[in-house]
C-alpha cells in the first residue's frame, strides 16, 4: 500500500490557501443532496457536524452520550492554543508551528502542523462570537497566559473549564443546526461497525443503548470523531465511556492505525489510591507555573514518610529534592509532559517516591502561598485546590500535593492524508482520533485546537473535493454489505452474552490495564513488550472464553457495552505493544530505556524512525502489517529536545 | 492500600436502591449490602463495586449514568439519602467521597424524578428535554467563518466573568430534581443570562428567552415559585441571581418583541 | 392578542401576576393597617367609625375595592394554576426519601398552605366585620356613623377570635416573608445593591404589618 499523504506542493506557508483554491467544490444547490455521518460529538465531532450542516449538507450526527454536551472534550481544563500573538511577546503562526513540531519530537507532518496553527487564529475568533466566555484583562481584552512549557502566552482560558466552554460552544452550534433539521442527531447510539461499498465508506451499523435496537445508516461519506485510546490502560484521565470502538471498527474495515503507541503521560494527577479506583484525576497544567515538584533527598527521608513516622512539613528545606529545578535549570517545573512524567518516574524508582503507595511526588505551593497569599493561590486555582481535597482529603493550602504520572492523551490513531481522509476513501477521522498533529508527544493546549481546527476549518474544504467527486445520488442501505455487517455485529454481541462465564469486563479490563502500564506505560523495553504481547494473548482468549455478561441486547445494558468495548482494546493494546516494540528509539512519550542519552533523555534515530508508522488488519489473530510514511522536514532542524 | 487516610476502616452499609426494569414498568426499592467500602472510594466506585458483586453473581448490575467522573460532564444524577447529589453541597455524585458515610448506614439512592425525565432504568433517566431547550435558542446563530476578530468588541472583565459563572452549568438537571415544583428555570435562566450579558447575545437577544421558556414549559417542567432548592444543590453554584435575569429578560421580550404568537 | 395571553399563561408569565398582584396586595395591607390604627385612638370609637364610613361610600375607595377583588381573585387563581401545572411536572412517582427541609425553607415550600390559612380567615374575617358593615343593620354612634367600632371591640372580646386572628397573622406573616422578596425575584428586579435592602426590607415589613394587625385584637383582648 502506497501512503500518500497528499500534502500540496509549495512552500509551508502557502499550502493550506493553495490547497483551499484546488479543491473541488460542491455547487450549493447540490449540498442537500450529500448526506454525511459525523460519529462522535465532541469537540471535533460537534464542530464539524455543525459547519456540515451550516453549509448545506444533511449531517446525521451520533453520540453514545444522552446529550453531546457530555462528551470528555469538556474535562480540559488548561486552555487553547492560539497564533493570536495578542501579548506583542513574539508568538506567530511559525512559532506556533515550530513549538509543535519540536514538542511532538518531530513525529508529526509539517503541512499538518502549519495549517494547525495558521487555523487556530480563526478558532479563537469563532468561539467568542459563539459566546465562549473566555478569561478578559480589565480593559476588555482576552486575556492570556504561557501553559505547558510555552516560551510565550498564547494560551487562552476559560479559569479550569476551558473544554467545557469550547465544547458547549459547538454543543450549542450543534443544537442550532439540529433545531433547522439539518443535522439529524442521535443520541445514546453507538457505532459498532463500519459499511464499505464498492471501496468507499458508505453508512455505519449502530446500537440504541437504550432498546438496543441494531439500525443501518447510510451517507456519502463518515466522518470520525471519536476521541482517543486512553482507555487501554483502564486507569486514565479519560471518562469512563471513552472508548476505541468507533475507530477500531474502521481500522479493521481497512483503516491503517497510526503510531498506536504514542501516548501521553501527565506529569500532575492525582494518585492512585487504591484497587477500586476507577480513573485518575487531573490536576491542570497550569498548576505547575506555580508549584515546586520534590521528593525527599534519601531514600529513608521517603521510606520514613510513607510509614507516616514523620509528616512532610516537617521535612527542612535542604533535605528536599526540586528535581526537575535541579536537573532543568533553564525550563525548571515547566518541561513538557514527558520529560516530567519519566523524572517523576525515576524519583520512584529509585524509592524516593511518597505517598502510601510511594508512587507519588509532591507539588508544593508554600512558596507562591507566602508571595501571594492563600487568597491569591484561590483566585487562580481554587476550583483544582477544591477538587483535591475533595478526592485526597488533604488540604493543598496547608501541605502539598501529591502528583503521579497517569495516561491522558493519545497522539496514536487513524492514519489520515492532509484532508483528514483515512486509508479508506470517504472515511474521516478528526480530533484526537487521527494521528496527525502532535507528532509522539502534545503540547498543553493543543488538544482542544487541534479537535476545533479539524472540525471547524479543515473538514468543511477537504470533504467538500470528495463529495464533489462522488455523484449526488441518493445512498440507501439496500446493498448487502449493509446486511452482512449487520448480521457481524449481531454475532459479536450474540457472542459476548452467550459465553457466561465467570470474569467481568471490568475484571479483564483491569487486567489489560494493569500489563499496558507495566509494560507499555511510561518505559518500555524490548524484552517487556514480548512478554505483554504473550499475556495480552493469554488475556483475550480467556476474555472469549471466561467473560460474564448478563442481562439481554434489548434494553440498557451497560455491562454488554463494556464487554465489547474491552473485545476491543484487548486487540488494540496489542497493537501498541508490537508498534512500540518495532520503534527502537526514544521519542516523546516513547521511552524505550535502550535508547537514552547517558543522562537519561529521550533519543531519537531520526535516520530510522523518521516516520510514520501505520497499521494494517489482517484478520483475526493474524500480524499486523507494517506501513511507513516517511516525515520530510524542509523547514524545521532536527534537533535533539533540550529543557537543560 | 489506604489513600490520604490510613486510618481510615472499611465500612459495611445498607443501600436500598431503584430498580426499575424500563420506562413502562413500574419500579421499586431493592436492598443490597456492600462489605469493605473504603473511605477513600468515591461514591460511584462503591456502586461500581456492588455492580461487580452483583455481575458474578448473576444478578444484573445496577444501571446509573456517569463518565468524566471529575464533575464536569453533568452525566451522573443520583438523588442520595432525600439529596439531589448527596448531601455535600456543591458537589456532583462522582465527587462525592464515602467518608462522608459511616460504617452501619443505610443510603437510599433514587433517580432524578420529574415529569420530564422519564426513568430509562434504574438510576439512568431521560434528560434530552434539556438539549431540546437549548435547541430552541441557547446559540448565537454565527455560522463558521465570517466572523470579526476576537478582540474586536470589548468587554468587560466583571461581564466576562458573571456570564462565565453562568455558562459553568453542567446539565446536569441536580436543579430539576431538588425543585419542589421540578422546575428547570436555574438551567434555562444559566444559559438565558450567559448570553444576555454578552454583546455576541445580544442580536438575538428576546427571541432566545421567548423561544427557550416556550419550549421549556412544552417539556412539562413546572414553574419556579422561588425556593431555591435548585441553587442549594447546584454542584457548580449556579446562583439564583441568572432566574432573576431570566424573569427581566423575557418581561423586556414579551413587552417589546415583535413577535405576536 | 394571542401573545398576551400566551406570555401571561407561561410559567414566567403565573410569575409575574403572582408577584404583581401579591405586591398589590401588600399596599393594600399598609393602608388597611394605617387605617385600622383608629383602634388605639381612645375615643370610644369616633374616628374609627368616620373612617369606616368613608370606606365605605367613598366612590374612589369603592372602585378600588373591585380593583382589590380582582387582585385576590387572580392571586389565588393563579397559585391553584401554579400548583396544578407544578404538581403535575413533578410526577407521579414521588422520592421515597426526600430531606428538601436540608436546602429551602419551609414557608418558601408552603406557600400555598399558609395562603389557604389566610383564605379562611379572610373569609371569616370579611363576613364578620365587612359582609355586616355593609349590608347588615349596625346602630348608629354619636356622629351618625354606622358603629363599626363597637362590633370590632365585641367581637375582639372572643377568645377563639382573637386566636384565629393571631394564628392567621403569623401565617401572612410567613406567607410575606417568602413572598415579599419574592415578587421582586420574579419581576426580575434584582441588583448587587439594592436586592439585600429588599430583603432585609421584606423581613421588616412581613413582621411590622402582621404584629400591627395580631396587636388589635390582642389590644381589646387583654387590655380593654
Amino acid at each position: 500500500m502506497n501512503l500518500d499523504a497528499k500534502i500540496p506542493e509549495g512552500p509551508l506557508a502557502e499550502k493550506w490557501d493553495k490547497h483551499k483554491f484546488n479543491v473541488k467544490l460542491v455547487n450549493p444547490a447540490n449540498k442537500r443532496k450529500y448526506d454525511v455521518i459525523v460519529v462522535g460529538t465532541g469537540l471535533a465531532g460537534a464542530s464539524a457536524a455543525a459547519s456540515l450542516a451550516e453549509l448545506g449538507y444533511n449531517v446525521k450526527a451520533f453520540s453514545f452520550h444522552d446529550s453531546p454536551r457530555r462528551a470528555h472534550s469538556i474535562a480540559a481544563q488548561g486552555g487553547i492554543n492560539a497564533a493570536k500573538n495578542y501579548q506583542n511577546d513574539g508568538d506567530s503562526v511559525h512559532r506556533l508551528f515550530y513549538d509543535t513540531i519540536k514538542g511532538g519530537d518531530y513525529r508529526a507532518r509539517e503541512a499538518n502542523v502549519y495549517r494547525l496553527a495558521q487555523v487556530s487564529v480563526n478558532i479563537i475568533d469563532q468561539c467568542v462570537a459563539q459566546g465562549v466566555p473566555f478569561a478578559r484583562e480589565y480593559g476588555g481584552l482576552l486575556a492570556n497566559r504561557s501553559f505547558g512549557g510555552a516560551q510565550v502566552s498564547r494560551t487562552f482560558y476559560a479559569r479550569g473549564q476551558t473544554g467545557q466552554q469550547l465544547l458547549l460552544g459547538a454543543y450549542s452550534a450543534l443544537s442550532r443546526q439540529i433545531a433547522y433539521g439539518k443535522v439529524k442527531m442521535y443520541n445514546r447510539t453507538e457505532m459498532l461497525d463500519l459499511v464499505i461499498v464498492d471501496g468507499q465508506a458508505r453508512g455505519i451499523i449502530t446500537r440504541n443503548l437504550i432498546t438496543g435496537e441494531i439500525q443501518q445508516h447510510a451517507a456519502h461519506a463518515v466522518v470520525l470523531a471519536t476521541g482517543g485510546y486512553g482507555n487501554v490502560f483502564y486507569l486514565s484521565t479519560n471518562a469512563k465511556y471513552s472508548n476505541a470502538t468507533a475507530a477500531w471498527r474502521a481500522h479493521k474495515k481497512g483503516a491503517l492505525f497510526a503510531n498506536p503507541c504514542f501516548t501521553q503521560i501527565h506529569p500532575t494527577c492525582i494518585p492512585v489510591s487504591g484497587d477500586y479506583q476507577s480513573k485518575l484525576t487531573l490536576m491542570s497544567e497550569s498548576l505547575r507555573n506555580d508549584g515546586r515538584v520534590w521528593v525527599p533527598k534519601t531514600v529513608e527521608m521517603a521510606e520514613r514518610l510513607r510509614r507516616n513516622e514523620i509528616h512532610v512539613n516537617d521535612i527542612k528545606e535542604e533535605d528536599r529534592d526540586y528535581f526537575l529545578e535541579r536537573k532543568y535549570p533553564a525550563f525548571g517545573n515547566l518541561v513538557p509532559r514527558d520529560v516530567a512524567s519519566r523524572n517523576a518516574k525515576m524519583m520512584c524508582d529509585e524509592g524516593r517516591g511518597v505517598g502510601a503507595s510511594g508512587l507519588a511526588v509532591f507539588l508544593d505551593f508554600s512558596e507562591i502561598i507566602k508571595r501571594i497569599g492563600a487568597d491569591g493561590v484561590s483566585q487562580k486555582y481554587g476550583n483544582l485546590f477544591a477538587m483535591y481535597e475533595k478526592i485526597t482529603d488533604e488540604d493543598p493550602y496547608k501541605q502539598p500535593m501529591r502528583i503521579y504520572p497517569a495516561v491522558h492523551y493519545t497522539m496514536g490513531g487513524l492514519w489520515v492524508d492532509y484532508n483528514l481522509q483515512t486509508t479508506v476513501p470517504g472515511l474521516y477521522a478528526t480530533g484526537e482520533c487521527n494521528f496527525s498533529d502532535h507528532g509522539a508527544n502534545r503540547l498543553g493546549a493543543s488538544a482542544l485546537m487541534q479537535g476545533l481546527a479539524d472540525g471547524y476549518f479543515v473538514i468543511p474544504y477537504t470533504i467538500g473535493d470528495y463529495l464533489a467527486q462522488t455523484p449526488p445520488k441518493p445512498v440507501t442501505t439496500e446493498h448487502p454489505a449493509f446486511k452482512e455487517a449487520e448480521a457481524n455485529v449481531r454475532a459479536q454481541i450474540q457472542k459476548l452474552m452467550s459465553i457466561n462465564g465467570t470474569r467481568t469486563p471490568d475484571d479483564f479490563h483491569k487486567a489489560l490495564g494493569h500489563i499496558m502500564w507495566e509494560y507499555c506505560g511510561m518505559a518500555r523495553t524490548a524484552e517487556g513488550l514480548q512478554h505483554a504481547k504473550q499475556e495480552i494473548q493469554k488475556l483475550r482468549k480467556a476474555f472469549w472464553s471466561d467473560l460474564k455478561v448478563v442481562g439481554v441486547n434489548e434494553e440498557l445494558n451497560q455491562t454488554l457495552e463494556k464487554a465489547a468495548r474491552v473485545a476491543d482494546f484487548l486487540e488494540l493494546g496489542e497493537l501498541m505493544v508490537d508498534d512500540a516494540y518495532n520503534r527502537n528509539e526514544s521519542c516523546g512519550g516513547h521511552f524505550r530505556e535502550e535508547y537514552q542519552t547517558p543522562e537519561g533523555e529521550a533519543l531519537r534515530d531520526d535516520e530510522h524512525y523518521a516516520y510514520v508508522a501505520a497499521w494494517e488488519w489482517r484478520g483475526e489473530n493474524q500480524p499486523e502489517v507494517l506501513h511507513k510514511e516517511n516525515l520530510v522536514f524542509e523547514n524545521v532542524k532536527l534537533t535533539q529536545r533540550s529543557y537543560k | 492500600m489506604a489513600g490520604s487516610n490510613p486510618n481510615a476502616k472499611p465500612m459495611n452499609l445498607t443501600l436500598k436502591v431503584w430498580r426499575q426494569k424500563n420506562r413502562q414498568t413500574q419500579g421499586n426499592i431493592v436492598d443490597y449490602q456492600v462489605r469493605d467500602i473504603s473511605p477513600d472510594m468515591s461514591f460511584l466506585e462503591m456502586l461500581d463495586v456492588l455492580n461487580e458483586d452483583l455481575l458474578r453473581k448473576g444478578e444484573e448490575p445496577v444501571a446509573f449514568d456517569h463518565d468524566c467522573r471529575e464533575g464536569i460532564c453533568g452525566s451522573c444524577n443520583l438523588f442520595i439519602n432525600g439529596r439531589a447529589h448527596g448531601p455535600e453541597p456543591g458537589t456532583t455524585t462522582c465527587q462525592l467521597h464515602m467518608r462522608k458515610f459511616s460504617d452501619g448506614d443505610t443510603i437510599t439512592i433514587e433517580p432524578w424524578r420529574a415529569e420530564a425525565f422519564p426513568v430509562n432504568k434504574d438510576l439512568s433517566v431521560d434528560r434530552s428535554a434539556f438539549d431540546r431547550i437549548i435547541q430552541a435558542g441557547g446559540y448565537v446563530s454565527v455560522n463558521t467563518g465570517g466572523v470579526p476578530d476576537a478582540n474586536e468588541i470589548p468587554i468587560p472583565k466583571s461581564i466576562a466573568d458573571q456570564a462565565f459563572d453562568a455558562a459553568t452549568c453542567i446539565g446536569c438537571g441536580a436543579c430539576v430534581a431538588a425543585c419542589k415544583n421540578a422546575s428547570a428555570m436555574l438551567f434555562v435562566s444559566a444559559k438565558v443570562s450567559q448570553l444576555a450579558l454578552l454583546p455576541q447575545g445580544q442580536v438575538e437577544r428576546k427571541t432566545r428567552v421567548e423561544n427557550m421558556i416556550a419550549q421549556m414549559d412544552k417539556e412539562g417542567f413546572g414553574a419556579c415559585t422561588n425556593i431555591g432548592s435548585c441553587a442549594a444543590e447546584c454542584p457548580v453554584g449556579i446562583s439564583l441571581e441568572n432566574i432573576a435575569i431570566l424573569n427581566r429578560e423575557f418581561l423586556a421580550a414579551k413587552a417589546t418583541s415583535n413577535n405576536l404568537a | 392578542m394571542s401573545w398576551l395571553s400566551n406570555a401571561l399563561t407561561s410559567s414566567i408569565g403565573r410569575k409575574i401576576i403572582m408577584a404583581v398582584t401579591g405586591l398589590f396586595l401588600c399596599s393594600f395591607l399598609v393602608v388597611h393597617l394605617v387605617g385600622n390604627l383608629q383602634l388605639f385612638k381612645n375615643d370610644g370609637g369616633a374616628a374609627f367609625n368616620i373612617y369606616s364610613h368613608f370606606m365605605g361610600t367613598n366612590p374612589i375607595i369603592r372602585t378600588l375595592e373591585i380593583v382589590l377583588l380582582l387582585g385576590f381573585a387572580f392571586h389565588i387563581y393563579e397559585a391553584v394554576a401554579l400548583t396544578g401545572k407544578n404538581r403535575a411536572a413533578r410526577g407521579s412517582q414521588g422520592y421515597v426519601v426526600n430531606h428538601i427541609e436540608q436546602n429551602s425553607p419551609w414557608q418558601s415550600r408552603n406557600m400555598g398552605l399558609l395562603g389557604t390559612v389566610i383564605l379562611i380567615f379572610l373569609l371569616v374575617h370579611l363576613y364578620n366585620f365587612f359582609y355586616r358593615a355593609r349590608f347588615g343593620e349596625l346602630d348608629p354612634d354619636i356622629n351618625n356613623n354606622a358603629d363599626l367600632y363597637t362590633l370590632v371591640v365585641s367581637s375582639f372580646h372572643q377568645w377563639w377570635y382573637v386566636l384565629l386572628y393571631v394564628l392567621a397573622q403569623v401565617a401572612l406573616c410567613y406567607h410575606l416573608i417568602h413572598g415579599f422578596k419574592s415578587a421582586f425575584q420574579s419581576l426580575g428586579l434584582t441588583h448587587r445593591k439594592y436586592t439585600p435592602f429588599v430583603t432585609y426590607l421584606g423581613y421588616a415589613f412581613s413582621v411590622l404589618v402582621c404584629a400591627g394587625f395580631a396587636a388589635m385584637p390582642l389590644y381589646f383582648f387583654f387590655l380593654q
